[in-house]
């Protein structure tokens, strides 16, 4: 090869690096990332495995598995819903107070007074009821796929733990904005607890710190909405997921020929 | 310094350098984490982390147009005194509120629930379910009127134990049972028979849970008003 053409080469190749190139040259980014442009799967590889957020993950994927049809990605926008839930809902909780009446008060002051404040509002609620919907056909999905069978038992079980979680989120936040709606399906649903034998008073009691939903009922469901239940979705959702890898990856259907027909 | 004679006494520790002298017992042993097939596989970096990445905006760029077109409902401060009617709890609790309309609030709120979640835990668990076998091979009639019977049977037994007629149990029972049977009957001709003759029983299991949970939540949802009489939202709107 002439000297002329490798330089060429060279420098159309320092061309595409581009600025790219200069940022990972860069020694604040160096101590952010370790590793040097993804150009080479060396350090396409250390990009995963050398990040705390993606090591959770495999540094390689077997194509199906990343498939949309695979899992349609159910899980994944479960949790990006979950993220949108905590973030809104910090937020939300700048401007909130578990009382009566300045709950409802404070949902007023969200419509008429703090810049985007429905918006806020909104973008937490409509997030909540997609997320039940979106974990509902995740475990929809992951029957159908037959996914369940073993090795992956136990993080059905997780799943089914998941599922309630997150029901019980959206129930406990219902009861938030202290209106109309929010009181009477709570109601609602405090008096089925009353209908378990023997303990029902006592557990209905248990739930709503009285004998009717109240103010006690309100600072209840604040702290298991705002606290208790999304550390334990947080911790499942942790343990779900470091399962899904330990349990070899997704789970695929055997490839054409080689045995098995797949899953009915 | 003296050179103290070694005695080794065959015993166990965690710390590799307290005994020097190791047993190795070979045992076997499966890892699922390094199961194996030979397959195409790509770095996550960037296949993997690109699709996420898209996966997340465009799912945020829906939420955020969702919240910016449509509002969350806000009704008057909560008034003990006085009850809406309906009072509904969100959608998907309604399948369960349509459930009290029939059965006393012990099997509604209590027994079907947690009988539903516990179906749900056991799944994997429960042996007969796991081989998802093809549930028909061959026309065989006796067996599709077995399985019609079973369904009648079923959608019987949740009938008796309620106070009104459950339609939006009885009328999915019966129709898994018909799809079911229909194979058993007629032979796999053409694609849709042959792709329903081809599932197994738990498919058939968990479609029927699927297909009643639904229902439940629609007619909950869209067709129940005051009173939790039958409306219909094309001329009454949705309560
Ligand atoms: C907060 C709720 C949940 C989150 C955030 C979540 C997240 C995920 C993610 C990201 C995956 C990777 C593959 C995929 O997206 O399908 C996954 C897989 C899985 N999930 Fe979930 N999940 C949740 C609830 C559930 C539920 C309710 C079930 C079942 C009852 C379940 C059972 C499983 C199983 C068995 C797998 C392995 C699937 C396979 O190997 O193909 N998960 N989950």
């Amino acid at each position: 090869m002439s000297e002329t053409k490798e330089t060429t080469l060279t420098a159309e190749r320092e061309k595409r690096r581009g600025l790219m190139a200069l940022l990972h040259g860069n020694r604040v980014f160096r101590s952010l990332f370790r590793h040097g442009l993804p150009d080479t799967n060396r350090n396409r590889a250390l990009a995963t495995f050398s990040n705390f957020f993606l090591h959770v993950q495999p540094v390689k994927v077997r194509l199906r598995a990343i498939k949309f049809t695979q899992t349609f990605y159910l899980g994944g926008l479960s949790l990006v819903c979950f993220g949108t839930l905590t973030i809104t809902g910090i937020l939300l909780m700048f401007y909130y107070h578990p009382s009566v009446p300045r709950a409802y008060e404070d949902m007023k002051d969200l419509q008429f007074v703090v810049s985007s404040g429905t918006f806020l509002r909104n973008l937490h609620r409509w997030s909540a009821h997609v997320m039940v919907a979106l974990v509902f056909l995740h475990m929809v999905r992951v029957f159908f796929a037959g996914a369940y069978k073993p090795p992956r038992e136990f993080n059905w079980v997780l799943g089914v733990i998941l599922f309630v979680l997150t029901v019980l989120l959206s129930y406990t936040g219902y009861l938030l904005p202290w209106d109309q709606l929010a009181y009477w399906a709570v109601t609602v649903g405090a008096n089925m607890a009353k209908a378990v034998p023997v303990m029902g008073e006592d557990i209905r009691f248990l739930m709503l710190g009285g004998t009717e939903v109240g103010e006690n009922a309100l600072i209840r469901f604040y702290v298991l909405h705002c606290v208790v239940l999304p550390l334990a979705l947080t911790g499942v959702i942790a343990l779900h997921l470091w399962r899904v890898r330990k349990d070899g990856g997704l789970h695929l259907p055997p490839l054409k020929g080689k045995g098995g027909e797949g899953d009915r | 310094m003296t050179t103290k004679q070694r005695t080794f006494t065959p015993a166990e520790s965690e710390d590799a350098r307290q005994i020097p002298v190791r047993v190795a017992e070979v045992q076997e042993d499966e890892r699922f984490a390094v199961e194996d097939r030979d397959e195409p596989k790509v770095m996550s970096f960037p296949h993997l982390v690109l699709r996420e990445a898209i996966a997340l905006l465009g799912m945020s760029l829906f939420l955020v147009l969702l919240s910016l077109f449509a509002d969350a409902p806000l009704e008057q401060i909560a008034n003990p005194a006085m009850t809406p009617n309906p009072a509904k709890a969100p959608w998907y609790f309604l399948g369960l509120q349509e459930l009290l309309h029939y059965y006393p609030p012990l099997v509604a709120g209590v027994l079907l629930p947690g009988l539903v979640v516990m179906a749900l835990i056991q799944i994997p668990y429960f042996d007969v379910n796991l081989k998802r076998e093809a549930l028909w091979t061959a026309p065989r009639p006796g067996r599709a009127t077995l399985v019609l019977l079973v369904a009648f049977a079923v959608a019987f037994l949740f009938n008796v134990a309620a106070h009104n007629t459950v339609w939006p149990i009885i009328i999915p029972t019966v129709v898994v049972g018909i799809i079911m049977a229909l194979p058993g009957y007629l032979g796999a001709h053409g694609r849709l028979l042959s792709w329903l003759s081809s599932r197994s029983i738990p498919f058939y299991v968990f479609f029927w849970f699927l297909s009643v949970a639904v229902v439940l939540t629609v007619v909950g949802t869209l067709f129940r008003g005051p009173g939790w009489a039958l409306t219909f939202p094309w001329r009454e709107g949705i309560y």
